[in-house]
């Protein structure tokens, strides 16, 4: 057990110096998002939008930065066929929590950067109640993370990965989504904290049952 | 060769008594239909749109139950199975979709409304559009089983989150309240017996193409196995 | 005690409906090598891919069993090493890089002074702050040696050990074949005669039998 997770945490500083040197995800990430951001602000233009409305763009583009990057951790020991080499050292389980780590950390680091950018530059969205806002970013972050890492260690092993991502990520993805969207709905909207216990569990319980069963089918997957 | 007859025949009998049984508010003769307020003639959908959302639902069991019986025993012929009842699934979706979004034009105004049952429809749909799209990018037959047998297990595991979900976000338009109001149906029994037929019959038709389908396939693959 | 039992029994693959290969079973113990030779194409690197536990038979069973111990198949890395054409080593690190890496995930003892030992044998202790990608393909397949022995296997696997070597390569590489044989297990994936001569069995995959010689 501590060997696994020594492994896991020595694979998760592998995939962090790797990402230091070669920069293959966060230069083009975040360029993604800042992308994204100014073609909302030229369309938004002078209107008012609700900030409601608000909470959906901001988990759009969330979304789509996401798909954009976060198969990399499995896509590139895929293709330059590392894979190999990753089997003969360390079991599954050390592998998958060393990727998922990672990919935590990447989309955590991007979200706080994207949350900033949104906050300073959209001017209509405003959050009434910042206990709701951060902890729904939080939650959302650590539920993206799981949800779109299986995904991932499913697409590098096919043709199309590009593609592939956001057409197998988004059935899964969908009830994160609609509630991430609502409990920031209601942090704009001024509602009291313990209104958005029932979005809370609902993230709390899909971040449980997804990382359960991705724990329980890493293996198929890593081994063909 | 029988069983297939009296199937086609049961099912016209279905077709011809949804259609043609007339709908009055008093039912006094044995093939009279009751009258459900603001639904009319449109409750004729019961007969054949809820059958094909039940078969949908179905289909994708059957195919995920048989996805995890590939991955215990790694037998080609399990995903044989399991991926011939999510074809008939998808084709059951579409209808499915396809019925319920006229009526809900006729009944509602829109062909679409994000209702409840409309959106865990659509999500089943994206699952297995998903499925399929996988299935297609990936070589190697063992390959291509397990991995569309886990990704059907993750999809079916996150479709009740949409049970909690959904009535936070859309308030439901669906006439399940209508038809079935406070545990007691608001059917009369010739209505129940027409639908309770449908149901059976249109399970019975999908378990008789899954056989059909199942069997060609294994016949296909003992031929792939000669030609080597 | 710490006998290495090493058996196959009746392993198969068959790979989209074609088979590669069927029946293949053989029982190495201690001190013993095997050579696997056959056609391109028959299957000798997915055999030891198989063996070394990246892939799953289609049928058949393997068994390690080191000092009366059964070694589960989620732990064989940690028993044995392979060098093969596919392996590849991490392209943004360098030579030393690369093999404190493979220590640390391991989380084995190998020390300081026994990788600079590695990368002294395989002559890469020159080069061994320059980036992988910079290396040639001899020096890659070296450095995949120092690789397999990191950890001091118990069984060796070598997928067509002198592709990208020069005379000098080849020499260490029969040491350390030689080597082997004295602490454990060898298997060999080869055509190459001077090869098959370093093994005492043989199994033609084409032929299908394993053979004394």
């Amino acid at each position: 057990m501590r060997e696994s997770l020594a492994a896991t945490l020595t694979i998760f500083k592998k995939d962090l110096r790797s990402e230091m040197r070669t920069r293959y995800a966060l230069n083009a990430l975040l360029m993604f998002v800042i992308t994204t951001l100014s073609i909302i602000l030229f369309s938004i233009g002078n209107e008012n939008v609700s900030p409601e409305l608000l909470s959906g763009v901001l988990w759009i583009i969330i979304f789509f930065s996401t798909m954009s990057g976060l198969s990399r951790t499995f896509v590139s020991e895929e293709e330059r066929g590392t894979v190999m080499t990753l089997h003969l050292i360390a079991k599954p389980l050390s592998i998958y929590f060393g990727k998922l780590l990672f990919n935590l950390l990447l989309l955590g680091g991007l979200n706080i950067f994207t949350v900033l950018l949104y906050l300073l530059f959209v001017s209509g969205f405003t959050v009434l109640n910042y206990s709701i806002f951060v902890t729904t970013i939080i939650l959302g972050t650590l539920g993206l993370a799981s949800g779109s890492t299986i995904i991932a260690a499913i697409i590098a092993k096919a043709n199309t990965k590009g593609t592939l991502y956001p057409v197998l990520s988004f059935p899964i993805l969908l009830p994160l989504l609609l509630t991430v969207i609502n409990a920031t709905k209601l942090s704009v909207s001024g509602a009291q904290f313990s209104e958005s216990f029932g979005e809370f569990q609902i993230l709390i319980s899909y971040l449980v049952v997804l990382t359960a069963i991705s724990f329980l089918l890493f293996e198929y997957i890593w081994k063909e | 060769m029988l069983l297939k007859l009296l199937l086609g025949l049961w099912l016209t009998l279905i077709i011809i008594a949804g259609f043609s049984f007339p709908i009055t508010e008093t039912p006094t003769n044995w093939y009279d239909l009751p009258f459900v307020p603001g639904l009319e003639d449109k409750a004729r959908i019961i007969f054949f749109h809820v059958p094909m959302a039940w078969v949908t639902t179905l289909a994708f069991i059957i195919s995920l139950i048989y996805g995890i019986k590939y991955l215990a025993k790694k037998e080609i012929d399990h995903d044989l199975i399991s991926s011939s009842s999510a074809g008939l699934g998808l084709m059951f979706c579409i209808l499915a979709t396809v019925t319920g979004s006229l009526w809900a034009k006729f009944t509602w105004g829109s062909f679409w409304n994000w209702d409840p049952r409309e959106t865990s429809i659509f999500v089943l749909l994206l699952i297995y559009g998903a499925y399929f799209a996988l299935r297609s990018a990936i070589e190697g037959e063992e390959k291509k089983a397990t991995l569309s047998a886990v990704y059907a297990i993750i999809a079916g595991i996150t479709v009740p989150f949409f049970i909690f979900i959904m009535p936070r976000i859309v308030e439901g338009l669906h006439p399940n309240e209508a038809i079935v109001s406070k545990g007691k149906i608001s059917m009369n029994r010739t209505m129940l017996v027409i639908f309770l037929s449908s149901l059976s019959g249109f399970t019975a038709l999908f378990f008789w193409i899954l056989n059909l389908r199942v069997r060609t396939e294994r016949l296909e693959h003992k031929q792939s196995l000669k030609g080597d | 005690m710490n006998e290495i039992i090493f058996k196959t029994e009746g392993l198969a693959k068959t790979f989209n409906r074609r088979k590669i290969f069927k029946d293949i079973s053989f029982e190495l113990k201690e001190n013993s090598s095997l050579a696997i030779t056959g056609k391109n194409g028959s299957g000798k690197s997915t055999l030891l891919k198989i063996l070394s536990g990246i892939l799953s038979p289609t049928r058949g069973s393997i068994e390690m069993n080191i000092g009366g111990k059964i070694i589960r198949h989620d732990s064989y890395f940690k028993k044995l090493g392979l060098v093969s054409p596919y392996l590849q080593l991490y392209d943004e690190f360098t030579g030393q890089e690369n093999l404190e890496l493979f220590r640390d995930i391991r989380g084995i003892e190998a020390t300081d002074n026994y990788i600079e030992d590695l990368l002294k044998l395989f002559k890469l202790w020159e080069r061994r702050d320059d980036f992988v990608r910079t290396y040639s393909s001899g020096m890659k397949q070296r450095l995949k040696y120092a690789f397999a022995l990191l950890h001091n296997p118990s069984i060796l696997l070598l997928d067509e050990p002198r592709s990208n070597l020069d005379a000098e390569g080849i020499e260490t590489v029969y040491k350390i074949m030689e080597e082997q044989k004295k602490r454990g297990i060898l298997i060999v994936a080869t055509n190459d005669s001077e090869d098959i001569e370093h093994c005492e069995q043989l199994i033609d995959l084409n032929k299908q039998e394993t053979s004394g010689k």
